[in-house]
């Protein structure tokens, strides 16, 4: 039996930075930087919901800003430098977001939270006491359908209060 | 999805070549917020995306000595309303890029591309409008080939537009509104974020000195019609009259009538009628509260 293999465009060198880290590979230009950190990379904290950006389950931080990165293609990341879910805890300990948010009980099935994380880190690397009200529509963009917004929230204030 | 090949030129000219070169088989790509999701849904079969954020002049905002401002058409919404003189001079472009999907989309989602969509509920197309705002094109032809268009004769129907094959939409260009001018654009939804327009009004109104009469108005429904919809009737219905609340009616009762929407899963035509005449009625409020400043 013989695989008949249908030639597609080149694949596209990226040069790029993960959590810090160096990363150099070849991606195919219509992947998206949600599969590419999955399949390629091996990050699997990014979490794939929608794909057409209302979900916010992929989001990733990309030069300090958070995108769906399911509407980034891999091969835009090229001299860029993305921040992941795998980015925020260290070797000292969780993240205070994520330890909020278990503290807080903000997560349930767990499939939005890596979104929520990555957002919310994104906005308190920024505005470190935002009000309840700008942290909930900070958050518009990310969906959960299990725990409600109100945990999530807390769980934010939390974060802001101890790292302040 | 048809895989495609992923370009990244760093000039018009050489975007322009490659648009030229594949036609409906490529598309340009700023924030990809629309395009990606449509390339998904097999809207076109692409051999290649054309990534126009390496050129200059589509990333560019810059303010002219006159008072006028050039935003790239690649120009991502947050730093529109980062910008803080875009946020004195055109508050009424805040008002739509503050509002177009979440911070994710905000953070990709530019302008020029809300434009390009063509979509008659773009949030961001009636304040264009309302600013009298012109699109720089440009065309296959070497350097100098470029044509301007209004925005308000840029889209053709619902998601299309006058951009012909090659063409690429660079900057959109703001001329200085002037003193007494005020303008303003909000949209009905039924959540308090992240959702597209039922219907909204994008509308500008220039005021005499004593600010208690109309000079000169623009009035765009967004949502109501296969294209934004501009309304002469309205913006007859104001001019040369004094700013009155029996005026604004009468203008917000011809944007009613303007208004042609269809019924879908947002909203049936006799809300959305409805909700054009309310949207005017409150953005002429607006608009004049910002003329007065």
């Amino acid at each position: 039996m013989t695989t008949q293999v249908t030639p597609g465009p080149s694949r596209v060198h990226v040069r790029t930075t993960i959590n810090g880290n160096s990363h150099e590979f070849l991606v195919p230009p219509y992947m998206s930087l949600l599969d590419t950190l999955r399949e390629i990379v091996g990050l699997t904290g990014t979490k794939e919901g929608c794909l057409d950006g209302n979900c916010g389950a992929c989001t990733v931080s990309l030069d300090g800003r958070i995108v769906d990165s399911c509407l980034v293609l891999g091969a835009e990341i090229d001299g860029k430098s993305v921040e992941t879910v795998e980015g925020m805890a260290t070797s000292e300990g969780l993240h205070p977001l994520q330890q909020a948010f278990l503290e807080e009980a903000a997560l349930q099935c767990g499939i939005c939270t890596p979104g929520f994380l990555v957002a919310a880190k994104g906005l308190l690397d920024n505005e470190p006491a935002p009000d309840e009200h700008r942290i909930r529509h900070w958050l518009a963009g990310n969906l959960c359908r299990c725990t409600g917004y109100d945990k999530i929230v807390r769980a934010v204030q939390k974060a802001s209060a101890e790292m302040a | 999805m048809h895989p495609f090949a992923y370009e990244a030129p760093g000039s018009i000219e050489e975007a322009v070549a490659l648009l030229d070169k594949h036609g409906d088989r490529a598309r340009p790509i700023a924030g990809g917020t629309d395009v990606l999701v449509q390339a998904r849904a097999n809207r076109w079969d692409l051999d290649a995306i054309v990534d126009v954020k390496n050129i200059p002049e589509l990333t560019q905002i810059s303010h002219y000595p006159d008072g006028s401002v050039s935003i790239g058409a690649a120009v991502p919404c947050y730093q529109i309303y980062e910008d803080q003189k875009i946020r004195d001079a055109f508050p009424g472009i805040i008002d739509a890029v503050e509002m177009i999907g979440g911070i994710q989309i905000q953070s990709r989602a530019s302008l020029g591309g809300n434009l390009c969509n063509s979509s008659p509920s773009a949030d961001g197309i009636c304040p264009l409008i309302a600013y009298n705002a012109v699109c720089h094109i440009a065309a296959p032809g070497g350097e100098n080939s470029h044509r301007d268009v209004a925005v308000e004769d840029f889209c053709t129907g619902p998601g299309s537009n006058v951009l012909g094959r090659g063409e690429i939409l660079v900057s959109l260009v703001l001329p200085n509104p002037g003193d007494n001018f005020g303008a303003a654009y909000e949209r009905f939804i039924p959540r308090n974020e992240m959702d597209i327009a039922v219907a909204g009004a994008g509308v500008s109104v220039k005021l005499n000195d004593a600010g208690d009469t109309f000079e000169a108005a623009r009035v765009a429904l967004a949502a109501v019609a296969p294209v934004p919809l501009v309304v002469p009737a309205a913006e007859a219905a104001l001019v040369g009259n004094s700013v009155s609340e029996a005026t604004i009616e009468a203008a917000a009762a011809a944007a009613a009538d303007a208004a042609s929407p269809i019924s879908d899963m947002r909203g049936t035509i006799a809300q959305r009628k409805h909700l054009s005449g309310v949207l005017t009625r409150r953005m002429i409020n607006k608009a004049v509260e910002r003329a007065r400043g």
